[in-house]
């Protein structure tokens, strides 16, 4: 498969600070990517290398086999969704979604038809006229989109587009996004601090931190798999056993990953815990084990008996689910 | 009842008002009514006539003519270096990380902070050590002094305003440099500047410490005005001048505040 956007030990410093440092990616074309990662982990930098924002401080990009070093980012078949989705504030929805055939120079009318097309694609048939400030912030987050899916990109940029919509919105836009990449076909590469997010929308996700990514695979890999402490601990909080105790536990010296909902509380399990508390998160009892010099934390499913705070309790898990982690260890 | 209270005000605060602004604005009216007296030696009140001639005598005075003429020049080509400088300055300061920007953003403003009779003497001896001649053109650089300010302050608080993301979005979008200032930048701060160089042009027009001192043997509309009142000669001439230096100062100012008004959303930000 042809590949979308190729880094080769990229790297963007400021200064001593190295946002982006030795990355090596691969985006397929006709993926959904997700870039997940806190804060300042390099992520929105990556991006912003791939629009042409930034430009790297050394290393090599390629956008669809082309070399992406010095070209401007309006020479660039890329479009971005901005986090504040940056509509210009004086002009109408419609010439706003119209701006990229505008500059392109295509005519009054073709470009407006255009862009009521694309405006019907994101559903706001008819919204032309408004004004950017009289609309939602869902509603500007699908003008955005619009605006960027009008140019016909072969790859759409999504920084946190959805960070700015409460919760309900989020995930009927998650929906949207993910059926209309499918449909539309064309490789979107998503920025995001959402582990849930990440994992539900992405066909492949690259966890970063530090400039650096710790791992890259499907939601499955990443959530079952870690490669990383950091990873196993960022998306979906999995607990990190330290080297020296899995040691005892199996003989390996190495970091493992276990995830919460993998441990079994019962009279029939043979290592020794006792309760540090248990709190009600819905669907599920998130339980804090006190065992041996760590804490770890576990989910007891609706209906399951709890046990009380102070407790001393017998724990155990599949073999299997304890994953060693033979990087970072 | 509280209510009522809190939606009126009491008498005392009402007089009191009305007597600030009686003081700030009678000595402005009585200007405009010494234009029609018809007594020309000395102020009288009340005025023992009233008469439409002083608008024909100041018409056919060729020294009117030309003081309002050379006031006008001035201020025009000062405001225009303030638009092009302040505006260029203000992208900077707003939009770019260098070394020295908090210094150049307080150089700039320091002018105006500054008295107007300090920048004179300074711009005066400045004129006379580097041998200018005083002219025109030594009056308009220091009215460019604190025009720039002027211009400068509104073009900033615009472009802080105006989010950097709609830049990108205009370059991601596939317009060139060129493109992006023609359609995002300039339609975003253009009535800023408009505003900027309406201030400005108002400032300069009637500006009269910086210019005693940058002037040679010109005299500029106000400072015709400071030369008239010493001399007791057709002195309903000066009101007359006095009126006309108000509307023109005062119409752009009122311009300014109409341009302005609506600019306190952030410009682009969608949240």
């Amino acid at each position: 498969m042809q590949s979308a956007v190729l880094f080769k030990n990229v790297s963007r410093h400021y200064g001593e600070v190295r946002a982006v440092h030795a990355v090596d990616l691969e985006v397929r074309a006709g993926e959904f990517f997700a870039m997940l990662g806190p804060s300042g982990s390099g992520k929105t930098t990556s991006l912003r290398l791939i629009a042409g924002f930034e430009q790297p401080t050394s290393g090599h990009i390629e956008i669809f086999g082309e070399t992406a070093e010095g070209v401007p980012p309006y020479r660039r078949n890329v479009n971005t969704v901005f986090q504040d989705y940056a509509l210009f504030p004086h002009m109408s929805v419609r010439d706003n979604v119209a701006y990229g055939l505008m500059i392109a120079g295509m005519g009054r009318k073709a470009r407006y038809a255009k862009a009521e097309e694309a405006l019907e694609l994101v559903r706001l048939p008819g919204y032309g006229d408004r004004a950017p400030a009289a609309l939602s912030g869902g509603q500007r987050q699908r003008v955005a989109l619009a605006r960027a899916l009008v140019n016909e990109p072969k790859v759409l940029l999504l920084d946190e587009p959805l960070g700015a919509l409460d919760l309900k919105l989020r995930e009927q836009m998650q929906e949207e996004l993910k059926s209309l990449q499918k449909s539309l076909g064309i490789t979107f590469i998503f920025v995001t601090h959402d582990q849930g997010e990440a994992l539900s929308m992405a066909d492949r996700v690259a966890v970063f931190d530090h400039g650096k990514i710790q791992q890259v695979g499907t939601p499955q890999d990443i959530y079952q798999r870690p490669d990383t402490p950091f990873v196993a601990d960022f998306v979906g909080s999995s607990n990190v056993l330290p080297a020296d105790m899995v040691l005892e536990l199996t003989g390996h010296h190495a970091a493992a990953s276990l995830r919460p909902e993998a441990i079994r509380i019962g009279a029939e399990e043979k290592h020794a815990a006792t309760v540090a508390g248990a709190s009600y998160i819905g669907a599920v009892t998130r339980v804090s084990l006190n065992f041996r010099q760590m804490q770890l934390s576990a989910l007891v499913p609706a209906g399951v008996a709890v046990p009380e705070t102070g407790e001393t309790v017998s724990i155990g898990w599949d073999r299997e689910a304890l994953h060693l982690m033979e990087r970072g260890s | 009842m509280p209510s009522d209270r809190s939606s009126k005000a009491p008498m005392g605060l009402k007089i009191a008002a009305a007597g600030g602004l009686a003081f700030l604005h009678l000595p402005i009216l009585l200007i405009f009514v010494y234009a029609f007296t018809t007594e020309e030696k000395s102020y009288r009140w009340p005025p023992p006539g009233l008469t439409l001639k002083w608008f024909a005598v100041t018409w056919n005075r060729p020294d009117v003519w030309e003081a309002l003429y050379l006031s006008l020049q001035v201020a025009a080509v000062s405001t225009l270096i303030a638009i092009l400088l302040g505006s260029l300055c203000a992208a900077a300061v707003a939009k770019s990380r260098f070394f020295g920007r908090e210094v150049v953003s307080l150089m700039v403003i320091l002018p105006i902070a500054l008295p107007g009779i300090i920048t004179g003497i300074a711009l005066r001896s400045a004129f006379h050590l580097a041998d200018i001649p005083y002219s025109m053109w030594t009056i308009i650089l220091g009215h460019a002094t604190f025009c720039v300010v002027v211009v400068y302050n509104n073009a900033v608080a615009r472009f802080r305003r105006t989010s950097s993301s709609l830049i990108e979005a205009s370059m991601d979008l596939g317009a060139n440099g060129f493109q992006t200032l023609r359609h995002v930048i300039l339609p975003n701060i253009g009535t800023a500047l408009l505003a900027g160089g309406m201030l400005a042009f108002a400032l300069s027009f009637d500006e009269v410490i910086v210019t005693t001192f940058t002037a040679g043997q010109e005299a500029t509309l106000p400072i015709w005005m400071l030369e008239e009142l010493v001399r007791p000669r057709q002195r309903p001439v000066t009101n007359v001048v006095a009126v006309v230096v108000v509307l023109v100062t005062f119409l752009p100012i009122l311009g300014a505040y109409y341009l302005t008004r609506d600019g306190d959303k952030t410009a682009g930000h969608g949240k």
